[in-house]
C-alpha cells in the first residue's frame, strides 16, 4: 500500500487519530494513578471521534465527545475522587505468576487473527447488507438526517427500548449507591 | 480519496488488543471499566468503518445503540463499585473472593 495514492489530508487525519488512540490506550493500561488513566481515556475517545469525522459519521463524533468524554469520564472521575482510590494500586506487583505473558500471548493471537481475517478473506468486506433500502450513505454531515430517519423508523422499537434501559440504569444506580441505614438515622 | 478501510480496521484491532490486555492484567475495578470502554470504542470504530465501506447507515445506528448501552453499563457498574467500596474499602478485584468455590 503506497500512502501517496491517497490524499495527504486523509492520511494526516488517520495518523493523527491513530497516535491519539494508541498513546491514550497505552496510557490507560500503564499509568498508576486512576485520574491519569481517565485523562488518557479522554485522549483515546477524542482520537476515535477524529476517526468518526474522517469517515463521515459526524453525529456519532459529536455524541462521542458529549456522552463519552463529557459524561462517562466525568462519572469515572467523580467515583475516583469520591472513593479516594487514587495513588494506591501498584502496577509493578504481579499477584499471579505468568499472568502478563499469558495475557500478552492471548491478546497477540486475537489481534493477529483479526488482521489475518481482514487480509485474507473477502466476505467481511463483501456485499452491501440487505438492510440498505434507501439511498447510499451521504458523505459529510449529510448523513445525520439518514441516521435520524433510520433510528426513528427501522429501529424505532430498539430506540424505545433504550429509553427503558436508561431509566432502569438510573434507578439501579440510585438503589446501589444509596446508604442502607439512612432511614434508621432519620428515625433516630 | 480517503484512506482504505483496512487501516482503520487494523487500528481498531490494535485498540481492542490493548484494551483486552489491560482488562486481563489490571487489578483495580475502575481501570478495568476504562479498559472495557477502550474495547467498546474499538468495536464502534469497526462498525463506523464498515458503515462507510458498505455505504450502509445500519452500522452507525448500531454504534448509537452501543453508546447508550455503554452509558447504562458504566452507570450501574460504578454504582456497584461504590457499593463494594463501602463494605470492603477496596476496589481491587483480587480481594473480592468470597464467592470462590
Amino acid at each position: 500500500m503506497i500512502a501517496t495514492a491517497y490524499s495527504l489530508g486523509a492520511v494526516a487525519v488517520f495518523v493523527t487519530s491513530a497516535i491519539l488512540i494508541i498513546v491514550g490506550a497505552l496510557g490507560v493500561i500503564v499509568v498508576k494513578n486512576p485520574v491519569h488513566a481517565a485523562m488518557s481515556l479522554i485522549m483515546t475517545l477524542f482520537g476515535v471521534a477524529v476517526a468518526f469525522v474522517a469517515q463521515s459519521a459526524d453525529f456519532l463524533a459529536a455524541v462521542q465527545i458529549i456522552v463519552y468524554a463529557g459524561a462517562i469520564v466525568v462519572l469515572f472521575l467523580f467515583v475516583i475522587m469520591f472513593l479516594g482510590v487514587d495513588r494506591r494500586e501498584g502496577v509493578r506487583v504481579e499477584p499471579l505468576v505468568g499472568q502478563r505473558p499469558l495475557a500478552a500471548t492471548g491478546v497477540g493471537i486475537v489481534v493477529i487473527g483479526l488482521v489475518a481475517l481482514m487480509a485474507r478473506s473477502h466476505w467481511v468486506t463483501g456485499a452491501m447488507s440487505v438492510s440498505t433500502k434507501g439511498a447510499p450513505l451521504a458523505t459529510g454531515s449529510g448523513n445525520v438526517s439518514q441516521l435520524g430517519t433510520a433510528v426513528f423508523t427501522t429501529y424505532l422499537y430498539a430506540f424505545e427500548a433504550t429509553a427503558a434501559l436508561l431509566v432502569i440504569a438510573v434507578v439501579g444506580a440510585i438503589v446501589l449507591a444509596r446508604r442502607e441505614h439512612s432511614l434508621d438515622e432519620e428515625s433516630a | 480519496m480517503n484512506v482504505p478501510a483496512a487501516w482503520y480496521l487494523v487500528l481498531a484491532a490494535v485498540l481492542f488488543g490493548v484494551g483486552a490486555y489491560g482488562l486481563l492484567t489490571r487489578r483495580s475495578a475502575l481501570i478495568m471499566f476504562m479498559c472495557l470502554e477502550l474495547m467498546l470504542n474499538a468495536v464502534n470504530l469497526t462498525f463506523v468503518t464498515f458503515s462507510r465501506t458498505l455505504s450502509d447507515i445500519a452500522g452507525q445506528v448500531t454504534v448509537f445503540f452501543v453508546m447508550v448501552v455503554a452509558a447504562a453499563e458504566v452507570t450501574v457498574g460504578l454504582g456497584i463499585v461504590v457499593a463494594i467500596f463501602r463494605r470492603r474499602s477496596t476496589t481491587s478485584v483480587d480481594e473480592l473472593s468470597e464467592m470462590k468455590g
